[in-house]
């Protein structure tokens, strides 16, 4: 990625802070990603990691700081413009997604079908070749249901790629992947981002996955940017936060249990006959 | 006491943020339907599964209602010696009033729900928030669509609802109580006027196609993303289509007819 420094960043957040309801998420947190880049966002459940996809794709407007897409500020655009931002990106959801009154053919169509004037041949063309590389072009007259988890989320990723994004913003791309699959996919987040010149930002707690691609890395956790660099620079952290992270270690620094009174104390209250 | 007036108050403003909302996605939605005339396949196909899938109730229901009004009208005007007047009878009653209530309730049932539980459970699974995310509106592409296809779909509904109503009646006057056909159908063209009857009848469905698809469309889109939030708005769809079409009916009978 020689003399991208001198490029703004794709995306450029800074002193962001959101709340939902009554918790805050985020309290001044800053994040960059260049173009080109892969950067994965990780930490523990719960710390709303769903949600800054949620803000960087302006579904969610934060309550202070700047979240700029391209050198916009996504809080701040029209609609017209949001949705012309929005055509450069492409989203992974944690669930797929899927329109389930539609085969998987028609669901990867969909956003060629919405946004261009292509002829059903080109668009014939193009889908079959997005679910090849996926690995599912057999199954283009499923519908959604008929698909695990898994296979629905590949499917989604087609869709998503559909439209040959600048940007893609990836929510849990491993979650309830098969160990083959697992390693296609990988393989092909990080082939794509370098073939096509995406920019790719993974939500992600696969941390071996995760890791093995990432250009760079940032930890969430408790409202913070708690680490962030390189995987190598991870791995060698000496926090003790980030190795427990990193080693999956139950004991560390981040509790296992969500906060709650002492077990003992609890049980007691109401004893049993 | 507090408790109780806060309560009320916050059930209050609740109701009123959420009659706001529906009024802003109202206008919303009316912007965004000239995009729609570009793509009428769209409408097409919501127009067959609102409009058409409701066809069976309907025509059943009409068909029944139709041949009880008859009965009874009867049995009312036979007293006065007032029976050739049947035909009149039925045909104010059904294009006044209930061609197009009772059509409109019917399609609350029949429509209103799938439409809200269809739209709810798209918001639950994220296929809205998808679809927005592939620069999609689903304002215009999913929402506009059903609201416009009800509106279309219910005046149409009701004119047959009133038509099938209609000839049951005729069919349980000539052959049950042997009333002459000739009589039926000449007392309802001396008597029924089109501008006054028909029309504003037709007016009056396409008010509730409005309402109906209004309630259906906006209690979907604005539901909790959750299986019980969805059974909850299916439900609120069905009562607050019924009771506002009847109040509404109360209203424009008041203006119509005086």
């Amino acid at each position: 990625m020689a003399g991208s420094a001198v490029i703004t960043p794709l995306i450029d957040i800074k002193g962001l802070v959101f709340s939902r309801g009554q918790r805050r998420l985020f309290s001044e947190i800053d994040i960059t990603v260049e173009q080109g880049e892969v950067v994965a966002i990780m930490g523990p459940s719960g710390t709303g990691k769903t949600t800054l996809l949620r803000l960087i794709g302006g579904q969610l407007r934060a309550d202070a700081g700047s979240v700029k897409v391209a050198g916009q500020e996504v809080g701040e655009l029209s609609r017209r413009d949001l949705y012309r931002l929005r055509r450069r990106m492409g989203v992974l959801f944690q669930s797929g997604a899927l329109f389930t009154d539609m085969t998987c053919y028609e669901n990867v169509a969909f956003p060629l079908r919405e946004h261009t004037n292509l002829s059903e041949a080109l668009i014939y063309h193009i889908v079959l070749m997005k679910l090849q590389t996926v690995g599912l072009r057999g199954a283009r007259d499923l519908y959604p249901a008929e698909l695990s988890g898994g296979m629905a989320r590949r499917v989604s990723l087609a869709r998503a790629l559909a439209m040959d994004p600048e940007l893609m913003l990836y929510d849990e791309p491993f979650a309830g992947q098969d160990p083959i699959s697992m390693g296609a996919l990988t393989q092909a987040i990080r082939q794509l981002n370098d073939a096509l010149g995406i920019t790719s930002i993974i939500v992600s707690h696969d941390v071996g996955e995760t890791l093995s691609i990432a250009d760079r890395v940032y930890v969430i956790s408790e409202e913070q940017v708690v680490a962030c660099g390189t995987p190598d620079e991870l791995r060698n952290s000496d926090s003790a936060w980030v190795q427990q992270f990193i080693q999956a270690l139950p004991d560390g620094p981040v509790p296992f249990h969500y906060p709650a009174a002492d077990l003992d104390d609890e049980l007691r209250s109401r004893p049993l006959k | 006491m507090t408790d109780l007036l806060q309560r009320l108050g916050a059930a209050t403003l609740n109701n009123v943020a959420t009659l706001g909302r529906a009024a802003c996605f109202f206008w919303r939605i009316l912007l965004g339907l000239s995009e729609l005339l570009r793509r009428p396949g769209l409408l097409v196909h919501q127009i067959y599964s609102v409009g058409v899938l409701t066809l069976v109730i309907i025509v059943v229901s009409g068909v029944f209602v139709g041949m009880v009004l008859g009965l009874q009208g009867y049995y009312t005007l036979v007293d006065f010696g007032a029976e050739e007047s049947l035909g009149v009878l039925v045909a104010l009653t059904l294009t006044r009033e209930l061609g197009p209530v009772v059509t409109a309730l019917l399609f609350a049932g029949r429509a209103g729900s799938a439409l809200t539980a269809e739209i709810g459970l798209m918001k639950a699974t994220e296929q809205l928030a998808g679809m927005e995310m592939m620069a999609v509106d689903p304002e215009r592409r999913v929402l506009a669509p059903r609201l416009l296809a009800a509106v279309i779909s219910l005046p149409l509904l009701a004119t047959l609802f009133t038509l099938l109503a209609i000839f049951g009646a005729y069919g349980v006057a000539t052959t049950m109580l042997g009333i002459d056909g000739g009589a039926f159908w000449s007392q309802m063209q001396a008597q029924v006027s089109f501008t006054d009857d028909v029309l504003n009848g037709l007016i009056k469905s396409l008010a509730f196609g409005v309402v109906a698809g209004w309630i259906a469309v906006f209690n979907g889109y604005d539901c909790m993303p959750t299986s019980q939030g969805v059974s909850r708005a299916t439900t609120r769809t069905v009562v607050v289509t019924s009771l506002i079409v009847l109040g509404l009916d109360f209203v424009l009978t008041a203006l119509m007819f005086d």
